[in-house]
């Protein structure tokens, strides 16, 4: 790579050429601020619009002001990233930003977390002199997705993942000038679009134009009402992340601090989603062999490969855009749905209570899970089997309402027996752990023989798509892993196309999987957060004494004793599901 | 899910005009254009059909429509007045003509008279700054027009 030299506030740097003044700068620890720049860079993930002008730089020679993201360097380019002309340009940007957003900070679930407000007060700004019209659009609400386009400040991050990234296609740049907004086709609602609630657009907005729907006071009035019986679930990924909104460094696990905290918010019982992990494994992985064991006999009407459906946007996804491979996703709920399903039969049995009486509340790093349980096949009549799903965020956020000082918590257990759970349960939180877990349990199933090797290595890693195989003792098994729906997408039409042929594929919609959800604390686009929450799903892993979900006490204990075993036909009514085309109908009418 | 009403001869327009482009997400303009001169304007469920031929969300292709002001989504007249606001035209004018219009035909701007005979739009420069202003009607383009002139104009049409 041909390297040049460029001169950034009077400090010699080589660097290779193409790269932009930002990078350039980065690369000598000079920190130049941006707004809408946003780049992950394992995932490939960038946006770049060079629109907000907040990283402008004065550079040598040249008439106006250049952004910093946009602007390669040129040889012997002498740049100055914070002299007076910058920092007044700078400012008036902001301002000029600010005088068409709304001042009620105070009261924005953004508060605290916002780039903008970040950037206003690292700019130093006091007063706006600039005082215009403000743009008023409308509140669009979704069971996962609150649009509140009046704080956008379009920036397009969340185009580029709804877009690029995710090829969703529900969000698009619409009108001109100062009528510009980010919206769904012909400015409709979401729920009209072809959103996946995925919420990846959530996770990268910079201020509080796109947010979660809040379901915390739900929880709160559910725990006050002395007449309910109060369950929670907790996911695998919220206790790789949760640690985070309390100063904790990104990958701290905080496991026993959150069993600890959800029974100080006064819930009757902690129970863990690994748990449901478990029993996916054991529905989802019986239904692989199952498959491949009819399909290696010779009957052709099995369709493989077997994909993952635990991701309910991923769900969407297909249900949206491949409505004719709808018989290829496995059968098998979600570990949510499943909890709910096992807590308000199983459970409500064991504790001798109607189902109308238990809620079930789930803590989700997913904006999606919000609308999973609200589906009417996840109901009994009108019942559903999960109330309410909260985001790691929205707990964040009742804890510290309810005064609990998380750091100084002691580690506590889960509750049995829905709290039981092994190492592969954990690893669902991660890409590649729900087919890792998967192989664990259906290797030995299927060869009878004890794994001497608990870890699938080939399976793991954050490479956006990735194809591997696993022995089977013999067998040769291809498994395709991918996270992020553009890349599910890229696997998807060539199995549609039939010019790849897998056995199984794990989807996850969120770049890194469920750690990287939508409804994870806001990484502000530094991806080494992501990468130290996986880190920390596979030590939680090795730390468990039980790694492979068939061999879960608690799991077996509920075959025996109620489900019979996998795919029976008590596992099909309560642990099962079917999807539905979510294509656009075409009416013919005659003019 | 949306339902999507609209009539077979119109997909077949459409599917033959996308792939005289070869179904090609750059030609999304070319095709745009040709689209709404074959139909007049481009409702939602045209839209749709583009999006489903091309293979590329239907937002996108409303964001185009709504960026370009010559791209409309409601029907055009069969005499389309186009006043151009550019400007040079603007300085001598031509809001007042383009008030006229409105005055005359009863109609705002992107409206088309009951009778579809009318609409008015509004445009950026034709490039015709000597005759400012400048207004036009379907290809007819009309220079140095005055206020008063309007009246007249229209009963060309009627």
């Amino acid at each position: 790579m041909e390297q040049i030299k460029i001169k950034i506030d009077g400090k010699e740097v080589a660097v290779d050429k193409g790269l932009t003044i930002l990078e350039a700068a980065k690369k000598a620890n000079i920190n130049i601020p941006t707004l809408c720049y946003m780049k992950l860079d394992d995932f490939n993930i960038e946006n770049k619009p060079g629109g907000c002008r907040i990283c402008v730089v004065d550079v040598k020679g040249r008439k106006n002001l250049a952004p910093a993201c946009a602007t390669e360097c040129g040889d012997g380019m002498e740049v100055q990233t914070s002299n007076v002309r910058v920092l007044n340009a700078r400012k008036t940007v902001m301002e000029l930003i600010l005088s068409d957003h709304p001042f009620d900070c105070l009261v924005c679930a953004k508060n605290g977390k916002c780039d903008l407000q970040k950037m206003a007060q690292d700019l130093g700004i006091r007063e706006i002199h600039y005082k215009g019209e403000q743009s008023i659009y409308r509140k669009d609400t979704s069971p996962s997705i609150i649009r509140d386009v009046d704080k956008c400040i379009m920036c397009r991050r969340c185009e580029t993942m709804c877009n690029t990234v995710q090829t969703v296609g529900a969000l698009s740049a619409v009108n001109r000038g100062f009528m510009a907004v980010v919206a769904p086709a012909f400015e409709q609602d979401l729920v009209k679009s072809t959103c996946t609630y995925c919420g990846q657009c959530v996770a990268v907005c910079p201020t509080g134009a796109l947010t979660e729907v809040d379901d915390t006071n739900k929880v709160i009035r559910a725990l006050a009402n002395p007449e309910k019986v109060v369950v929670v679930q907790t996911a695998p990924a919220v206790r790789a992340a949760l640690g985070e909104e309390f100063g904790l460094e990104p990958g701290t696990l905080v496991t026993g601090k959150l069993v600890a905290a959800l029974r100080r918010l006064g819930f009757n019982y902690v129970f863990d989603t690994d748990f449901a992990a478990d029993l996916t494994i054991m529905e989802e992985g019986s239904e692989l062999l199952d498959r491949l064991t009819r399909y290696l006999g010779g009957d052709k009407s099995v369709r493989l490969p077997i994909l993952t459906s635990c991701c309910p946007a991923w769900v969407n996804f297909f249900e949206e855009y491949y409505p004719d491979l709808l018989d290829v996703p496995s059968t098998a709920k979600s570990p949510q749905q499943m909890f709910g399903a096992i807590a308000k039969s199983y459970l409500a049995q064991k504790l001798n209570i109607d189902r109308e009486k238990m809620v079930v509340v789930s803590i989700m790093p997913c904006l999606a899970k919000k609308y999973e349980c609200q589906r009417d096949e996840f109901k009994v009549n009108g019942n559903p089997d999960v109330d309410y799903a909260i985001s790691t965020r929205e707990l964040a956020a009742l804890i510290k309402q309810a005064n609990i000082n998380f750091t100084e918590l002691p580690d506590e257990e889960f509750d049995l027996p829905l709290g039981e759970s092994t190492g592969a349960g954990v690893i669902f939180g991660t890409t590649g752990g729900v087919i890792e877990a998967a192989c664990r349990t259906a290797y030995e199933l299927h060869t009878g023989k004890k794994l001497d090797k608990i870890d699938f290595t080939q399976l793991r890693g954050l490479e956006n798509l990735r194809i591997a195989e696993v022995d089977f003792n013999g067998l040769t098994l291809k498994i395709g892993i991918a996270h992020g729906l553009g890349n599910a997408r890229k696997l998807l039409d060539q199995v549609r196309d039939g010019s790849i042929q897998l056995h199984a594929i794990e989807v996850m919609a969120c770049p890194g999987g469920c750690i990287g959800g939508g409804g994870q604390p806001y990484h502000h686009g530094n991806i080494e957060i992501i990468q130290k929450r996986a880190k920390a799903i596979y030590q939680e892993d090795v730390n468990k004494p039980i790694r492979k979900s068939h061999e879960n006490p608690a799991i077996i204990e509920l075959y025996e004793k109620f489900l019979g075993k996998p795919l029976s036909e008590k596992s099909h009514h309560l642990l099962h599901t079917h999807y539905f085309s979510k294509e656009n109908e075409i009416i013919i009418n005659e003019e | 899910m949306v339902s999507i009403k609209i009539s077979e001869s119109k997909i077949k327009k459409i599917q033959e005009i996308c792939k005289k482009f070869n179904n090609d997400e750059g030609e999304l303009i070319n095709i745009l254009h040709t689209v709404q001169s074959e139909f007049g304007y481009l409702p939602a469920e045209v839209q749709e059909i583009i999006a489903k031929e091309l293979k590329i969300s239907v937002a996108k292709i409303y964001g185009i429509v709504t960026f370009y002001s010559f791209f409309t989504m409601t029907p055009k007249g069969e005499h389309p007045i186009s006043v151009c606001l550019g400007t040079a035209c603007y300085v001598r004018g031509a809001e007042k003509v383009l008030d006229e219009f409105k005055k005359q035909l009863n109609i705002k701007i992107g409206e088309s008279t009951s009778d579809g005979k009318f609409s008015i739009n509004c445009l950026r420069c034709v490039g015709a700054c000597g005759l400012a202003p400048v207004v036009m009607i379907g290809d007819k383009t009309y220079g140095r027009v005055a206020p008063e002139q309007v009246k007249e104009i229209l009963e060309e049409y009627k």
